[in-house]
């Protein structure tokens, strides 16, 4: 198997690291009170954003839902500017108005975070309709997870994007858990990708927690997407860095598996990756510094960022 | 001039725009090979091909959320449900989704979407395939709600929903696609959110919109007979409402009733009065009155369904009993 770039992993690294301290820094912000309402951490599954994302290009789309942190930073967004939405500020990306769930960013071709689940993927197979209509060759990744899987539209979407043969990629983030519902308890089969079969179109599971791994499985996908050969099913397997949202406590995620999932952790192997090709600590440990200091400066951003106006949005909403 | 059916000018108005906008498509059951049930779309996958006009699987929810992300891409498709009933399966798409978006995106995304479909009652089609159900439409922000009355409207409405720039359901009336009216032969749009007088009168002001428009206008004759005026304020757009030519008219006959077809709680017609109510009290000599259908299902038999809806006589006599006060 050909080797992977040290940039390749490097960068990927970059990323999930950066996904990692936003998430962790809005978690702490929450809790002093400068972020409200609903905060869904997209911790522990930081592999699954960084691996397809890395694989697409800046023109292809990204449909995201209400953990959609991750997917926004991977596609490149400013974590400033990501902050003060969540901080619910004018400078935010939605001015304030969409907030974590459901921010969305058009100029860097990501259609936004989603507070239905499920919700996206009939919006992300339009987008690819539009795409296949223009003939062009941008393609469509929708993130959705277990829980979406079992939604009306999941089944819909599927149908339609094969039928049609439009360039989308369904990626499943298989977090083994629907708010508290197991997903062993929501599903008989025991691969969610095998779905694929009942639309005709191609579906694989691979080790969400292994950027790399996901990297290699996106290729073929993206092939068939572009080449006009149709959708394809990609089953990402992660599991959930907490409870459903950050004022959930996961009480009913048992402690073992927590464990077990916790050895699993993605920015580990990336770092194991870097070590065994000879990567020295101490460069690791600058982009560690690096992202750190990006963090640090979107929060004091989203800090001292102002408000929305009142007076100009009753004026909107007035005139609307 | 030229004579044209309700259903051949919402047609004339989609071919138009599909010729004028390589973005424009259709998406909906059986529109295309079968031009539609209501023979809408008739010609159209003929003319542009299966790429512009897509017949999709029963699958509501799902091809009008499409609809809205080709909006957000920059398409502007016409969404076809055949029956307004049916919108309820695409509720979240059309409501927490395309009304939605612009908004939370903090105006980054548009979606210029046309939601058309039909309802109402009159052809033995039962509960489910009869409501009237644009209320639901109306209350909610983020939607323009247009019901074009005459061909002619239907046209030139439909040509500025395609523009609008925003989701626009546009809502027909099944009893109304076969009713015949004159067209320019040019190209022409009809501003949205503009209701029309379509007739003058000086003793009631009688608001309503869609097929109801016709039930007033022949209560209007009636009433005529008996040397009553009624002035008939046809909204054609819902959201936004006119409310400014509602109060000119009022101020002229001091009198209103609104009629609608559908149920009478929580009807379009109570918010209407409301509206006004606030703004021309003092140029009211009498109560506003709404005269709208039973708080009921549809029935399927024929005559049952009849006392459902307003009828003409229903219109006139509620006409006549503020006349006569």
């Amino acid at each position: 198997m050909k080797e992977n770039p040290v940039d390749l992993i490097a960068q990927l690294y970059k990323v999930a690291r950066t996904i990692r301290c936003f998430e962790e820094a809005a978690v702490a912000q929450y809790r002093l009170g400068h972020i409200r309402g609903y905060l869904h951490p997209y911790l522990g599954e930081e592999a699954i954003a960084t691996g397809v994302i890395a694989t697409l290009r800046p023109d292809d789309y990204i449909v995201s839902t209400h953990r959609g942190h991750g997917h926004a930073i991977a596609k490149g967004h400013d974590p400033r500017i990501m902050m003060a939405e969540l901080f619910g500020k004018e400078t935010g990306y939605c001015r304030g108005r969409g907030g974590s769930m459901h921010v969305s960013n058009l100029a860097q071709y990501n259609l936004g975070a989603n507070g239905i689940v499920g919700a996206g993927i009939p919006i992300a197979t339009g987008a690819a309709l539009a795409l296949k209509i223009r003939q062009s060759t941008q393609v469509v990744v929708c993130f959705f997870s277990d829980g979406a899987a079992n939604n009306g539209v999941f089944h819909e979407s599927l149908n339609m994007a094969s039928v049609f043969q439009l360039p989308v990629i369904y990626v499943l983030e298989n977090n083994q858990y629907a708010v508290s519902t197991p997903v062993g308890d929501a599903v008989r089969v025991p691969r969610l990708s095998t779905r694929a079969a009942s639309y005709g179109i191609p579906g694989s599971t691979v080790d969400g927690n292994d950027s790399l791994a996901i990297y290699a499985a996106m290729q073929e996908p993206l092939d068939r997407a572009r080449n006009g050969d149709g959708p394809t099913l990609l089953e990402c397997l992660t599991y959930r860095g907490g409870g459903h949202h950050v004022n959930d406590p996961g009480l009913y995620m048992p402690t073992d598996e927590v464990a077990k999932w916790k050895t699993k952790d993605p920015l580990i192997m990336l770092r194991s990756r870097l070590s065994e090709r000879a990567v020295a600590k101490e460069q690791i440990d600058a982009i560690d510094k690096e992202v750190d200091a990006l963090i640090k400066d979107a929060v004091k951003y989203a800090l001292e960022s102002p408000k929305p106006s009142a007076k100009q949005f009753l004026e909107e909403i007035t005139s609307a | 001039m030229k004579r044209m059916k309700y259903r051949e000018a919402l047609r004339d108005g989609i071919r138009e725009e599909m010729e004028r906008d390589p973005s424009v498509f259709c998406i909906g059951e059986g529109i295309g090979k079968r031009g539609g049930s209501y023979k809408v779309t008739e010609g159209l996958f003929g003319q542009f091909g299966p790429t512009r006009v897509i017949d999709t699987p029963i699958s509501e929810a799902s091809f009008v959320g499409m609809a809205v992300g080709a909006a957000l891409v920059g398409m502007h498709p016409i969404a076809e449900i055949l029956f307004v009933d049916f919108a309820l399966l695409a509720m979240d798409q059309i409501i927490n989704q395309g009304a939605k978006y612009q908004f939370m995106s903090g105006g980054q995304g548009t979606v210029p979407l046309v939601l058309r479909t039909q309802g109402g009652s009159g052809n033995g089609l039962a509960g489910q395939h009869s409501q009237s159900l644009e209320a639901l439409f109306y209350h909610i922000p983020g939607l323009t709600l247009v019901m074009p009355s005459t061909p002619y409207d239907a046209k030139g409405l439909l040509k500025s929903a395609v523009r609008h720039g925003s989701p626009v359901v546009f809502l027909e009336h099944k009893l109304l696609y076969m009713t015949e009216g004159d067209l320019p032969e040019d190209e022409y749009l009809i501003p949205i959110g503009e209701a029309e007088v379509k007739r003058e009168g000086r003793d009631v002001t009688i608001v309503t919109y869609s097929y109801m428009t016709l039930e007033c206008m022949r209560a209007a004759e009636l009433l005529a007979q008996d040397g009553v005026e009624v002035e008939i304020v046809d909204l054609r757009t819902l959201v936004p409402l006119d409310k400014r030519r509602i109060v000119e008219s009022v101020k002229k006959t001091g009198k209103l009733v609104v009629v609608s077809e559908a149920c009478k709680r929580g009807c379009v017609g109570s918010d209407i009065i409301a509206e006004i109510v606030e703004v021309a009290f003092d140029y009211l000599d009498a109560p506003p009155r709404r005269v709208a259908g039973k708080n009921t299902t549809i029935p399927f038999n024929l005559e049952l369904e009849k006392m459902c809806v307003p009828s003409v006589e229903e219109i006139a006599d509620t006409v006549r009993a503020l006349v006569e006060r």
